[in-house]
């Protein structure tokens, strides 16, 4: 699998670490990874340049991840861009809402590198 | 999974959530610490140098709390982080924030019927033991206390009914 660039998205910098942290342990070369704390943020990297790969929380301050998620369907530059939602939201319904909106996967927390890899992996595969 | 509709205990919370609550806490300290935590001190031996909460809002009302010496809180953080807990400084917040909120959203997901109708609040964390907590729950605390690196945790759910 070539290098990927991820966006990890969530308002806690310790979540974001952690998140990293799992994608490389679950074997996914990473040549750059951004963070955002919001859905807003989260927008404005996105005119930076493309990514390969969202990770996204979904109760965040300012934009949450649906309403990010929901956006992105209309951006150009997030086109065929996977999204995996990462949650303490379990809920079924939370679930389709997040499908529904666009997202590729959906983990919930606590997480295992090993849920990331199951996860992941197979939106990244789909997606080249 | 539980059912929010069942046999209620003396202190007014369905008698499987004091379970479900330690379930909750321990998947999240060997899911995300890779820690499993040991059997429980006193219950009143529990320093309150950090102390974080999340609020349940909704179908479960109420406030989830995680106290725990500053050395518990940032070992915790390091845990977490994979580095040196003398690296930690001001993550230790954010980390100890954290782990409150999964443990309030695992406990909330345990519960059938309750996780599409309860909503968490962003983690705040307290440090220092000089405050006193009044909150308007009126049910409970279901409360548990374990060991985490020899060291007393408390974490505990006062709920409103």
């Amino acid at each position: 699998m070539k290098k990927i660039r991820a966006l990890i998205v969530d308002d806690s910098s310790v979540m974001r670490k952690i998140v990293e942290r799992s994608l490389r342990q679950a074997g996914i070369d990473l040549e750059e990874v951004r963070e955002a704390s919001n859905g807003a943020e989260a927008l404005g990297m996105l005119k930076d340049g493309p990514v390969d790969l969202i990770l996204c929380d979904i109760n965040m301050p300012v934009m949450d991840g649906l309403e990010f998620v929901r956006q992105l369907q209309g951006a150009d530059v997030a086109k065929g861009v996977p999204v995996v939602m990462i949650t303490t939201e379990g809920s079924e319904t939370h679930v389709v809402q997040a499908l529904s909106c666009g997202a590729r996967g959906y983990i919930r927390k606590p997480f295992t590198p090993d849920q990331v890899k199951e996860h992941v992996i197979p939106v990244l595969e789909a997606k080249q | 999974m539980k059912s929010a509709n069942e046999l209620i205990s003396p202190n007014g919370v369905p008698e499987s959530w004091s379970a479900l609550l330690e379930l909750s806490v321990r998947e999240v300290f060997e899911i995300m610490l890779g820690t499993k935590i040991s059997a429980p001190p006193a219950e009143n031996s529990v320093p309150s140098d950090f102390t974080a909460m999340v609020g349940l809002a909704g179908q479960l009302c109420g406030v989830l709390t995680v106290r725990c010496s500053s050395q518990s809180a940032v070992l915790m953080a390091a845990t977490m982080l994979g580095m040196d807990p003398k690296q930690v400084g001001e993550q230790v917040f954010d980390a100890l924030g954290e782990v409150c909120n999964m443990i309030a959203g695992n406990f909330k997901n345990k519960l059938t019927g309750v996780a599409d109708h309860c909503m968490l609040s962003v983690p705040t964390v307290i440090t220092g033991a000089d405050f006193s907590f009044h909150s308007l729950a009126d049910a409970g605390p279901l409360e548990f206390y374990f060991l985490f690196d020899g060291r007393p945790v408390q974490v505990a759910l006062e709920i409103h009914s």
